[in-house]
């Protein structure tokens, strides 16, 4: 065969040449499209966005300043759709705004706890040895505490607050990305082209963060969007203690904490922030758990 | 012709771990076991064996990718097998690799591009000459420079393997270590390839370490075969003098078991029995006697050296071959 004419035939093939990894995130969406449970954890995930985004639009009353005592422990009416709290507020409105502080919990906590938890597994994993040995150490030590718990013992030396409760959420939640990601990275380091890298004098650094991380963002993103669940309910919890969210916030754990004295005569004040927990907890972990089989190599064909 | 390159009694030991809390060493995989060869300036040598007797690893450890166990070796009469660091990371200029599988070797998420340009990247070479360098080698290799911002799923594994070929080129490099890099393309694809890497040595003065296990293509690319076995050399020669009038019985083996065109043609097959015993635990004497159907009680307790055994610089490493001593010049 003519050698032009081989290089044709090459050359179509390559025109026809799987276009499957290129949609590796399209492929995802659409398995995830077809799981029922999965596509309702992204529903709940994307109105809860939408929620957020137009918070103010969307709930009819002031989350704080509208109220009046007078009206308080409303059951839910046409007025008031959640009935209102022991200051007259409209739960309603205060859940629709919590949905925004929840998102920057989860988005903040979740952010730390990934970028602190990448670069320590990153560099354990790439480069083996004695850092390895030194980085899993500590982080078996995280580990080994109930992870409310120091989350609790954190804020309670760095004192009560919402930002504090994030980064105790956020440390707390490294040792699981450190985790993963160091398991990733061994399994990606010794990839071919990690070696042709090494080969062609890339620097270390640049192995790492240009070769070998990009590699390992399945398992990091099915491993955030489990963790931003995780993350709000931890907050929640801290605030629910009185360790998190200060004062009139509406925050859905310190709503629940408000509530708690009249949970006998006015059950709505803490059963509809519970709810919202709930299927906000519920959403991301369905979507973790449809992400996770979606971008498994082994089920993609 | 000078010589680019020289290997001396070069080993690489894996050791084998024991179980327990505290690892011990309980024995060792000999994949490279005293290997010596010499690589002249501008010429192929083509490093042969079946699959497992250290013909990679003798690669990798030239450049360092493996850390070898004991032995030297020389480039440019400097040893390379103990450099570390930034001066290990400078040489990486001059000696370069081509990948057996082209679909494990190129980072699936960079663009052609951001792959050939990364080695020019590494050496600080200034972007307008990095993007020029690129559609140059790009052309080179028999590709087009529209071809840059794709992705490498994007290409048939011979296009893959010629952006390999690309990669390894940019940093004018002298040597090249090719770790079979056709033994996963198609037939047809191989010879291309083959061709190509040919053209370029030409053009750019290139010297080819070819490891491969296919005979024919390296009958076809090499100006020196070294036949491996058990992580040693058995013999070396000149290709055609080698493939003509193999000495060791391994070789004599091995090429008898090349198919032949003509169905015609009476061949004698030399079926070797028994299997490649493990490199954990090679036998004594000369490794091969446990499949050699000559092999004498002296095989079973001398380990015999490479010596002369035909004019031309043809050396085997076998009890049984005659040493011939070449009249000096």
């Amino acid at each position: 065969m003519p050698v032009a004419e081989v290089q044709s035939e090459e050359e179509s093939r390559m025109e026809q040449a799987d276009p499957k990894e290129i949609s590796l995130w399209k492929d995802a969406f659409s398995r995830i499209v077809k799981s029922k449970t999965s596509l309702l954890g992204l529903i709940i995930i994307t109105l809860l966005i939408i929620i957020a985004i137009f918070a103010p639009l969307i709930a009819p009353y002031h989350p704080i300043d509208d109220g009046s005592v007078i009206d308080r422990y409303q059951p839910p009416s046409g007025e008031h759709w959640l009935g209102t709290d022991a200051l007259g507020r409209d739960i309603f409105s205060r859940i629709v705004h919590g949905a925004r502080i929840s998102i920057q919990i989860g988005v903040i906590a979740v952010g730390i706890s990934a970028v602190v938890g990448i670069l320590l597994g990153g560099i354990s994993g790439y480069l083996g040895r004695w850092v390895d040995m030194i980085v899993m150490r500590f982080i078996d030590i995280l580990m080994a505490f109930p992870s409310i718990l120091l989350a609790i013992a954190m804020v309670a030396v760095m004192g009560r607050s919402l930002t504090n409760a994030m980064i105790a959420v956020g440390i707390v939640g490294v040792p699981q990305f450190a985790r993963i990601v160091r398991s990733t990275v061994l399994s990606v380091k010794e990839k071919e082209f990690v070696e042709a890298a090494r080969a062609t004098g890339v620097k270390n650094g640049r192995i790492l963060f240009r070769h070998v991380l990009p590699n390992c963002m399945a398992p990091i993103i099915v491993q955030t969007t489990l963790s931003i669940g995780t993350a709000i309910l931890d907050a929640a919890g801290l605030s629910f203690l009185g360790l998190g969210a200060q004062g009139a916030t509406p925050e859905w754990g310190a709503m629940l904490k408000a509530g708690v004295d009249a949970l006998q005569t006015a059950p709505w004040v803490v059963m509809f922030p519970g709810l919202a927990i709930l299927l906000v907890v519920l959403g991301f972990n369905l979507l973790g758990d449809g992400l996770r089989d979606a971008l498994d190599p082994r089920l993609r064909q | 012709m000078t010589t680019l390159l020289e290997v001396n009694n070069l080993k690489k030991h894996f050791p084998i771990k024991g179980g327990g809390i505290i690892p011990r060493k309980v024995g060792a995989v000999k994949a490279v076991d005293g290997v010596s060869f010499k690589v002249r300036k501008g010429e192929t040598l083509g490093l042969v064996g079946e699959s497992g007797c250290g013909k990679s690893t003798t690669g990798r450890s030239i450049l360092n990718l493996i850390n070898p166990s004991e032995g030297e070796v020389l480039y440019k009469g400097q040893d390379i097998s103990k450099l570390k660091g930034e001066k290990l990371r400078k040489l990486r200029q001059d000696i370069q690799i081509i990948f057996q599988d082209p679909y494990a070797s190129l980072n699936p998420r960079m663009t052609v591009e951001q792959i050939i340009e990364e080695p020019m990247k590494a050496f600080n070479i200034p972007k307008k000459e990095r993007a020029e360098k690129v559609e140059y080698f790009l052309n080179k290799v028999g590709l087009s420079s529209y071809h840059k911002h794709r992705y490498p799923h994007q290409f048939s594994g011979g296009q893959r393997q010629r952006i390999g070929i690309a990669r390894a080129l940019t940093v004018n490099p002298e040597l090249i270590i090719c770790d079979e890099p056709v033994s996963a393309l198609d037939v047809s694809i191989q010879a291309q390839v083959v061709n190509l890497m040919e053209d370029l040595q030409k053009e750019f003065d290139l010297t080819y370490i070819f490891i491969a296990h296919d005979l024919s293509v390296v009958h076809h690319i090499s100006d020196r075969v070294a036949v491996m076995y058990l992580g040693e050399i058995v013999e070396v020669g000149e290709v055609d003098e080698l493939y003509s009038n193999p000495k060791h019985p391994y070789t004599q083996a091995l090429l008898s078991a090349i198919p032949e065109a003509n169905p015609h043609k009476k061949k004698e097959r030399i079926m070797l029995e028994g299997d490649l015993p493990s490199p954990s635990n090679p036998p004594e004497g000369c490794k091969f006697h446990t499949r050699c159907p000559f092999a004498e009680e002296q095989c079973r307790v001398k380990h015999p050296d490479l010596k002369s055994v035909a004019a031309g610089d043809h050396q085997a490493a076998c009890h049984l071959v005659k040493e011939v001593v070449e009249e000096p010049v």
